[in-house]
């Protein structure tokens, strides 16, 4: 459903992404690792069709993320790092907004907009100015914005930042609700988040992939934190290791 | 279209609830009540005095189009140039501070429709503002009997300068995300157009002719006088498609920068 091949991104002489590969399957949520810095959101934002890579190909269920850029966008949904809110929007009205521009034909619209409010606990504050809500809240019609158009593959950049514990848990169902159709890449620096929710590991370090595995293989005989610290230390070797075991 | 249409809405609506528009409106509404208020006391002033000469040729002179409406248009097209550029430093600056430009920029959307989108908000607003002053010559209608067509011909060219200043607006806030930077060069290429005819007449003739067909004001000019020549239409469009175009190309080089 994603498929990155030989990723490079750069900005000048800085390689933020370095000949990334790696893929994820539909039903499969792919926990997305790294320190910060690492080219995590870089990556992302050449999934989503953002910003284009210096070289290397992202395929989004099927189509090329350069040469077919619109039907990947009508694909996918994103939920970046800062939601992208408009501060004097209410709920409701930047939801229906957001569904008109990704497409939803203007008779679904008040029904995606519900059902989105429905899924994402935001009943209570429909009518409220963005600009007011408290981190949760953004946080929250950040991913209700991701979900609007049913989309296939949901890219989502530390969807659990800034909530609180019940709220995470909330969150936590849904994703898992949401991935059984669908392709998910999260990124975050929760590792038990990843225990939880994942099949799939990536962990990148400035801008190497140093892990892709299935998370069964990885946790085998180590905790995810401890695989965790030695790819980011080894530079790779961790990846080597773990193939030679 | 729609999706143009769906910007536009959404970037009016931001205007308004906001004080941007209240603050923007009030004030040009202010200076130019200033002005129409000043110019008629003055054509009122010399109705009296050359009545009180009894001077029928010079009656005959005073005209409500020259001495009113003319020099009220120009001074508005000078506070355009400073407000124009505070109404649109927002558009794309305001986005990409804030982060939204992700959302329009993976949503599928054309670029041509978000660039459409922005312009289509920014002259609305314009358009609006522009026919609040409608008051002015509305009064002069009902207490004079000022040229119609060259009211017309007037408002038109004020519509088209505004119009014009609004995609170099739109140019000058898509090329940064810091809305002061916006503002300012907007303000300097808007102040540069207004006066790069003044060294026309010592520039020699083909030099001359140049700066004068750049001048924004040259052409405002001859429409405010009411002759409405294909050739300053021509003008304003050039300027609004080339300024339109090129933020087109500057949100475009994103994609494959």
């Amino acid at each position: 459903m994603i498929e990155v091949r030989n990723l490079t991104k750069r900005y000048g002489d800085l390689i933020a992404v370095d000949n990334v590969s790696f893929s994820a399957k539909p039903g499969e949520i792919l926990g997305f690792l790294g320190p910060n810095g690492a080219g995590k959101t870089t990556t992302m934002r050449i999934i989503t069709g953002f910003m284009p890579a210096t070289s290397g190909t992202v395929t989004v269920a099927g189509f090329d993320i350069f040469d077919q850029s619109y039907e990947v966008r009508k694909r996918i949904g994103y939920l970046p790092e800062n939601p992208p809110l408009y501060a004097d929007m209410t709920v409701a009205a930047y939801l229906e907004f957001v569904a008109r521009i990704k497409g939803v034909p203007r008779a679904e619209i008040r029904g995606a907009r519900d059902q989105v409010v429905e899924a994402c606990g935001l009943t209570t504050v429909i009518g409220r100015v963005l600009g007011n809500l408290s981190k949760g809240f953004r946080q929250r019609v950040g991913l209700a914005q991701a979900l609007i158009h049913n989309p296939s593959v949901l890219v989502l950049d530390e969807p659990t930042i800034g909530l609180d514990p019940r709220q995470i848990i909330d969150i936590r169902s849904l994703i898992r609700e949401l991935s059984a159709e669908r392709t998910v890449i999260l990124s975050t620096h929760i590792l038990p988040e990843v225990s939880q929710l994942c099949q799939k590991v990536v962990i990148i370090d400035e801008g190497h992939i140093a892990v892709e595995d299935r998370l069964e293989n990885l946790t085998r005989d180590a905790s995810l934190e401890e695989v965790f610290l030695r790819a980011i230390a080894g530079d790779g070797r961790a990846k080597t290791e773990e193939a030679a075991s | 279209m729609r999706n143009a249409l769906a910007i536009a809405a959404k970037d009016i609506r931001s205007y308004f609830v906001s004080p941007i528009a209240y603050v923007v409106m009030t004030g040009f509404l202010l200076l130019g009540g200033w002005f129409f208020f000043n110019l008629l006391a003055r054509f009122n002033f010399l109705l009296q005095m050359y009545t009180s000469f009894r001077n029928p040729q010079a009656m005959e002179q005073l005209n409500l189009n020259e001495l009113v409406i003319s020099p009220l248009l120009h001074n508005l097209s000078v506070v355009l140039v400073i407000l124009i550029p505070v109404i649109t430093m927002r558009s794309f600056a305001e986005e990409k501070r804030a982060g939204t430009y992700e959302l329009l920029m993976t949503a599928p959307l054309s670029v041509t429709e978000i660039v459409l989108g922005k312009f289509l908000g920014a002259f609305v607003f314009i358009f609006l503002m522009l026919l609040l002053t409608a008051v002015y010559p509305i009064i002069l209608l009902v207490y004079g009997n000022p040229e119609i067509g060259v009211l017309l011909g007037g408002f038109l060219g004020l519509l088209l300068l505004a119009t014009a200043f609004v995609s170099v607006g739109l140019l000058t806030s898509s090329l940064t995300q810091n809305q002061i930077i916006a503002a300012v060069s907007c303000l300097v290429i808007l102040l540069l157009l207004y006066v790069i005819s003044w060294p026309a007449e010592t520039a020699g003739e083909t030099m001359g002719a140049v700066l004068k067909y750049l001048s924004l004001t040259e052409h405002f000019s001859e429409m405010v006088k009411g002759v409405i020549d294909t050739r300053d239409v021509a003008y304003f469009i050039t300027v609004i498609v080339l300024a339109l175009f090129l933020t087109q190309r500057s949100v475009e080089s994103l994609r494959w920068r």
